[in-house]
């Protein structure tokens, strides 16, 4: 399919292969856009709704890394696309294969319904729940958190999560187990077991515990591996077992 | 199967584990030593005969292995096959516990032939 | 299952698959080394017999294919576990570098034990 504009030379053109369907099936189609010095793949996906698929659905928001909307699956491998420069992925004269994240329902094109993936943070309770005010007021009184201490640490390591579901779409257990929490749910469990303020610990332990939650993972670490901000999921889902056999020994769970 | 019963599945899969890590280099160590100079079953039942240690090492290696193989066949067989619910889980057990009654014969064979 | 190999080729990821198909064998293997050794073990004569016949060539084949399964598998659990209970996560591939030595030593030992 010959797609380049005129005036564009042929070895300028980016080959890109782009999913387009809804939940009952789709297909592959190839485009063919101007390669740029510079241009990441969301710019791609962009340039070809534009010019050439008014009708591509995708998903974008704040185009910087901070609003986690725009992942999607670029050559083999789940990522964010606003950040990912096209010559990080694709080789000179390498196609691009762009497909919804997996492991969520695909709504059309390379929009996916992201509801599952945060039903699950609830399920995981990925609330926090103040120790001091249990309805949910504001505590009279403002927590000392000692920046240096063990618990904070833990939970700076996995607060920066921007919910862009890039692990979930890489996990295999997910996609063996629809029920499995994923590595983004149980992180942030993690942020919380480790927040000294919250008062649900045992709760939200007996949560994410089971063949659906932490017990299942099996340590591939591909949510470690792919995460754009560089968290470490598969280590928090390792403190929550730890934690679990821990406090279970000690009897301090329900 | 409940998520409690799921924990308890994967600390007993971590405790035999850990057993196993130190029984299965005993049992490396052993053969790597027993295979020098060709294998005899004289030499066999002669450190296995009337052994209560041994006995009881080759019973608890039987039954930890037995158990954390079914373990992980069940994860595997959910995972890759979609076998899940309590009729598989009691099969795992079953083969778990019949693997391991095997072992124990086998050992009991090693002890009082 | 998927099959597409181009997010699933990061170290940790062929050290499971590694760990689970190695675990998988010996699961399927277990039974059977069970089995026969019980039935081999009715006094000294007839575990003398089986002994000669396990001298063949293609079950010592097997034999040191075990003993490289069972090294493998023991090494992968180390990994899982030092994440587990240790927290280990910046060493997580040396791990499993270490795994992949371990294993291959067993294999050299048991070749030159058994030569």
């Amino acid at each position: 399919m010959e797609t380049v504009p005129k005036g564009e030379k042929a070895q300028d053109a980016l080959k890109v292969r782009v999913w387009r369907g809804d939940a009952a099936g789709g297909e592959f189609r190839e485009y063919a856009i101007p390669a740029r010095e510079n241009q990441t793949v969301l710019d791609v996906v962009t340039q070809i709704q534009r010019e050439q698929e008014p009708d591509l659905a995708y998903r974008f928001a704040c185009r910087v890394g901070m609003c986690g909307s725009c992942a999607m699956e670029v050559n083999g491998r789940a990522r964010w696309t606003c950040r990912t420069h096209v010559k990080r992925v694709a080789a000179p004269g390498e196609a691009l294969e762009i497909r919804p994240l997996a492991n969520l329902p695909v709504i059309r094109d390379l929009a996916t319904d992201m509801a599952p993936f945060f039903d699950k943070w609830a399920r995981a309770k990925g609330t926090f729940q103040p120790k001091d005010a249990p309805d949910g007021a504001v505590p009279a009184e403002f927590a000392t958190v000692p920046p240096e201490s063990k618990a904070r640490r833990e939970a700076d390591a996995g607060i920066e999560c921007i919910g862009c579901g890039v692990c979930y779409a890489s996990c295999d257990i997910v996609a063996w187990n629809p029920d499995y929490l994923g590595p983004a749910a149980m992180n942030r469990a993690w942020t919380l077991v480790n927040d000294v303020r919250d008062g649900a610990r045992a709760e939200r332990l007996e949560a994410v515990s089971g063949d659906a939650g932490c017990h299942s993972c099996h340590s591939t670490q591909s949510c470690t591996e792919r995460c754009p901000k560089n968290l470490d999921p598969s280590s928090a889902i390792a403190g929550l077992k730890r934690t679990l056999f821990w406090d279970s020994l000690w009897g301090r769970l329900r | 199967m409940s998520a409690q019963a799921g924990r308890h599945l994967w600390v007993a899969q971590r405790v035999t584990a850990m057993f196993l890590g130190v029984a299965v280099l005993v049992h490396l160590v052993t053969i790597m030593v027993a295979v020098r100079g060709g294998l005899t079953a004289a030499e066999i039942l002669a450190r296995t005969q009337g052994a209560t240690l041994w006995f009881a090492f080759y019973v608890a290696f039987a039954l930890a292995a037995g158990l954390h193989g079914a373990i992980g066949l069940r994860n595997i067989a959910m995972e890759w096959l979609g076998w899940r619910g309590r009729g598989f889980d009691l099969a795992w057990l079953g083969i778990g516990l019949l693997t391991a009654a095997f072992g124990v014969r086998a050992a009991w064979g090693l002890y009082a032939n | 299952m998927r099959t597409d190999m181009r997010g699933r080729s990061h170290p940790t990821y062929i050290a499971f698959i590694l760990h689970r198909v190695s675990g998988l064998l010996l699961a399927l293997f277990l039974p059977l080394h069970f089995w026969a050794l019980g039935q081999a073990i009715q006094g000294e004569a007839a575990l003398e017999g089986f002994l000669r016949w396990a001298d063949a060539p293609l079950f010592k084949a097997a034999e040191w294919g075990l003993v490289v399964l069972l090294a493998l598998h023991l090494a992968g659990g180390l990994r899982v576990m030092a994440l587990e209970f240790l927290g280990w996560r910046a060493r997580q591939k040396d791990m499993v570098a270490v795994s992949a030595g371990l294993a291959f030593a067993a294999g050299v030992l048991f070749l030159l034990n058994v030569g």
